[in-house]
């Protein structure tokens, strides 16, 4: 599996995804600047967290207009996973790939800490080695964090089972419904804001996100196994 | 066009002594007037009175600065660059400095800490390396004043923004308040940063007829004179000194950082510094003088962010996130690319010229002209010095005895007080985990950062008890290096040298000069004894209000290295049944403790003595213990005595434990005898244990319960974690929310 770690100016989370994949699950893995237009090539696409344009505006709301975004919609459509973290998520928001919104934490200050998730849907291409309603301990950091949508889109989100994590114990944020992860319709662009590729390594605390690459990386292969024997 | 017109001829700022208002002394301008033959004009009197000031210059401190030691066998780079280095093999390097920015902080918290932040990242990334780490160093007035919560909670807020925005993470520091910083906050910021030898650089001007680039934001009005304000004490008269705090960006940094670390792998490139403290002047002329050239600068040529900037005005101006690089005459095109790719300017400005010269030019005349080294040798100042009579007082004072009637209580209350108390409220601000290298968080005695692809780790504190200062500024200052070292070793780390942040009042008070004299021998003498060279450092003078002097703070901050990630150690208990050992007895020593000021509310008699010989000892048989595998938990009994050392390790766990002593209890509990440990052991490696801490005394046991029970032959202390820990966690939290 190849996979595209998209630099904005501003990414500060891109070397730990690139690690993440890297040295965590054993795979293929490239930077692709801002600026590029093709993601051909790629299986998987990573947006990581970061401040990207300084969060100047509103966070993601001008990385969503830089040149990589029509490749990585384009990638979305074609039914490629797209993973955004964090400022990712916030991206993602933006560029109407996901429904939704953030806002500031709702006490107003940013806020770092490692935090009781719980696994709301385990069928999905990225969550498929946990169980359902596993506890997993995946780190936050985030100043806007604030998941907001109207009530007929949670009822959507709710219905469909798109909401895949949620906070579990306090809700450090003030997001609708605990939500700190929500999936798109077709099932494989995944926005969140905890930070899986923050806990790919248990010298550092926790390997629980580590989980989330591997089931990408398991679809994959099961995938194209797949087209291989058709 | 600029208002240059309006500005006093060189007759003028003699016959008014425009010099004096610029911060110069009757002293210093003749010396200005020798060196360049005649009058200087507006613009050349604000270069001398930037460079010449205190902060740019060390003009007081540099006698006493001759004290440390700056050289080892590790040390690559000592004081004099942006930031020193020091080998930790494998052709890699370890890069560290901190800085104050107390006065900007003073009067504008948010930006002055974060701007403060800003400046210490420049300074480790233009000498090549990649910034890994931060820490703080935080000292705050009394919070029950609303002024101090306010600059508490904004100073907190713009280390938190930049250094968030710029990930890199912040990993630890310290926090105390004490009424003497009530309107004189104290902010020290350290960037610790990774490098491999062949990238290191300097900040020299060499190679004539090279090329001057300015790279980064553009210039503009924000910080003009910041470095004469520092060198001031502040006054009600302060807040109108407001446009001499410089505003950050910490988007442009991250920027610059990458563009900048992309430059340093280019073979064109010469020299690289920030433009921080005296922004353009700073660094045009020492770059200069450190290579023995002089530069002409074309000021037209400058980015500027507003209209109609005067010479003085550029010079002088302190905004952010701007660096002076030379690189070689005919490569300008390709560094022009490498910062264009990140959106930034790099600008042609001057070059580098044979006669040692800052020569100046501005809409084709020539605005300055003055000696490149005259700028950066500033006549050095001989400060009389004067024992103060309450060091003789404290000194003579009978031994202080605490009566304590209710030992649970009084660790309570210990535990709650805001200096001793959780600083969650804090650290979660912080994003101490991007770069995901965190292997030991904030909160034990030393952060540990991984050094990505190898088996070592970086371990890193900062380190004052400004208390035992305000006692005897001679062994506090030894005291402060030898605890910075304690806790590197109690997290596995071999103490390697030590970075410096003199913060004290104004030098021109003969008490004060004896503190700053006597706590940088006590410092030194501290290095030289354990090894830990100092390799780069700050100096902050005259942080005073109308009510005084602070109390002498000389922060250290020291970097040890980890030679193997598997030597982590954390001061948490971790094993049911696990001994519990303490190394070193403890004496009734109370001056400057904890439990002191808890009581009477001040600090008297002597600072606890330390035994430098005895302290290497111990450091060095407790990092032994660590490395053959014979501890659990490892923790220095510092602020507070053992009884809030037991709190801590227990904290966090599910973990009690059951101690039992046969000394007095008050002394045993909340003494702050130096060089002492407590540490646990399990079973199996008791025995090795004890063959090699020899000195170490079997307390007790770890135990899996919610109550920590401390017997001594009078009585028997219990407490319950549950409770103590919910009071030392919510604190601060508690201060900071009810009362705003």
């Amino acid at each position: 599996m190849k996979t595209a770690v998209i630099v904005f100016p501003g990414s500060n989370c891109d070397q730990d995804m690139y690690y993440a994949i890297k040295d965590g699950l054993g795979e293929e893995v490239d930077y692709v600047w801002h600026a590029e237009t093709s993601l051909d090539g790629y299986d998987a696409i990573m947006i990581p967290g970061g401040f990207s344009y300084g969060d100047y505006l509103r966070s993601g709301a001008i990385a969503r207009f830089s040149g990589i975004m029509p490749a990585v919609i384009k990638a979305a459509k074609e039914g490629k996973p797209v993973l955004g973290v964090c400022n990712g998520f916030q991206i993602l928001l933006e560029a109407g790939l996901l429904p939704g919104a953030m806002l500031k934490n709702q006490h107003l200050k940013f806020i770092c800490e490692t935090v009781n998730l719980q696994v709301k849907n385990n069928d999905t291409q990225f969550t498929k080695f946990y169980a359902n309603d596993e506890i997993i301990r995946i780190p936050i950091a985030h100043g806007e964090g604030n998941y907001f949508c109207d009530d007929a889109t949670l009822k959507e989100l709710q219905d469909n089972n798109r909401i895949v994590f949620t906070y579990s114990g306090e809700n450090p944020n003030g997001s609708k419904a605990d939500i700190a992860g929500i999936i798109n319709e077709a099932g494989n662009v995944l926005g969140m804001m905890p930070h899986p590729e923050r806990a790919a390594d248990a010298l550092l605390g926790s390997d629980d996100g580590l989980r989330l690459f591997q089931s990408i990386l398991n679809h994959w292969r099961e995938s194209t196994h797949a087209a291989y024997t058709s | 066009m600029p208002l240059t017109h309006l500005e006093p001829s060189p007759e003028q700022i003699e016959q008014d002594k425009v010099y004096r208002t610029m911060g110069l002394t009757e002293e210093e301008y003749q010396k200005v007037k020798d060196l360049l033959g005649r009058k200087p004009n507006y613009t050349e009197t604000g270069l001398f009175s930037v460079m010449w000031s205190e902060h740019c210059s060390y003009k007081t401190s540099k006698p006493v600065l001759k004290y440390f030691p700056t050289t080892g066998e590790h040390v690559l780079q000592g004081p004099g660059e942006g930031a020193g280095i020091v080998d930790i093999g494998d052709g890699q390097a370890v890069v560290f400095k901190i800085e104050s920015h107390n006065h900007p902080s003073a009067i504008e918290p948010y930006q002055g800490a974060a701007t403060g932040v800003g400046g210490i990242i420049r300074d480790v990334f233009s000498m090549g390396a990649r910034p890994v780490a931060l820490l703080d160093s935080l000292r705050f007035g009394d919070l029950d004043s609303s002024r101090v919560r306010y600059l508490f909670e904004e100073v907190v807020s713009g280390i938190a923004g930049y250094g968030n925005c710029i990930g890199i993470p912040t990993v630890g520091g310290e926090l105390q308040f004490d009424p003497c910083y009530n309107g004189n906050p104290l902010v020290n910021a350290m960037c610790v940063g990774i490098m491999s030898h062949d990238d290191i650089q300097v900040g020299q001007a060499r190679g004539i007829g090279n090329t001057v680039m300015y790279v980064g934001a553009s210039t503009g009005r924000d910080g003009i004179n910041g470095a004469t304000f520092a060198s001031e004490e502040i006054s009600e008269k302060s807040d109108e000194k407001r446009s001499a705090v410089q505003v950050g960006d910490p988007f442009m940094e991250k920027l610059l950082v990458e563009a900048c670390l992309e430059l340093t792998k280019h073979d064109a490139l010469v020299g690289i510094q920030d433009m921080g403290a005296a922004g353009l002047v700073s660094s045009a002329s020492e770059m200069a003088a450190k290579a023995g050239v002089g530069i002409h600068m074309n000021l037209d040529l400058i980015p500027q962010r507003e209209t109609e900037m005067t010479p003085y005005e550029m010079m002088l101006s302190e905004s952010q996130e701007r660096m002076l690089i030379v690189i070689k005459k005919g490569s300008e095109e390709e560094i022009k690319a490498i910062f264009a790719r990140w959106g930034l300017h790099a600008v042609a400005v001057g070059e580098v010229i044979e006669q040692e010269v800052l020569r100046l030019e501005h809409k084709g005349k020539i605005v300055a002209d003055v000696p490149s080294d005259s700028l950066a040798s500033a006549p050095v100042r001989h400060m009389p010095s004067k024992v103060p009579a309450t060091y003789l007082a404290n000194q003579a004072a009978p031994a202080w005895k605490p009566e304590i009637n209710n030992y649970a209580k009084t660790i309570n209350k210990l535990l709650s007080q805001p200096t001793l108390a959780s600083k969650e409220w804090v650290t979660r601000q912080y994003d101490y985990m991007v770069q995901t290298n965190t292997v030991v968080a904030p909160g034990s005695d030393a952060a540990v950062v991984r050094v990505r692809g190898t088996k070592k780790g970086l371990a890193m504190t900062t380190d004052c008890n400004a208390k035992y200062l305000a006692l005897d500024p001679n062994v506090g200052g030894k005291i402060a290096v030898a605890e910075a070292a304690r806790n590197i070793v109690c997290s596995g780390g071999l103490p390697l040298a030590i970075t410096d942040c003199l913060n004290f009042g104004s030098p021109e008070n003969p008490e004060v000069f004896w503190e700053i004299d006597e706590s940088v021998k006590g410092m030194a003498n501290a290095c030289d004894v354990l090894k830990t060279p100092v390799i780069s450092g700050n100096v902050s003078l005259y942080n005073e209000t109308d009510r005084g002097a602070i109390d002498p703070t000389p922060v250290v901050g020291m970097v040890g290295l980890v030679e193997d990630l598997d030597h982590v150690m954390t001061a948490s208990f971790k094993n049911e049944g696990d001994a519990v050992y303490v190394i070193g007895e403890a004496k009734p020593e109370f001056g400057g403790s904890a439990l002191q000021i808890l009581i009477d509310g001040e600090v008297s008699g002597k600072a606890p003595a330390l035994d430098l010989e005895v302290e290497k000892s111990r450091q060095e048989k407790v990092l032994e213990a660590i490395k053959s595998g014979y501890l659990a938990s490892a923790h220095d009994i510092s602020e507070g005595g053992l009884a809030v050392a037991v709190a801590e390790s227990v904290f966090g766990t599910e973990l009690g434990c059951d101690l039992k002593f046969d000394t007095d209890p008050a002394v045993e509990l909340f003494s702050e005898t130096q060089s002492r440990y407590l540490v646990t052991v399990p079973e199996a490696k008791k025995k090795d244990f004890e063959a090699l801490v020899n000195d170490a005394v079997f307390v007790g046991n770890v135990t899996r319960s919610e109550t920590i029970n401390l017997a001594f032959a009078s009585s028997t202390v219990t407490l319950n974690r549950n409770e103590l820990e919910n009071e030392w966690r919510g604190a601060l939290s508690c201060i900071m929310s009810a009362k705003n």
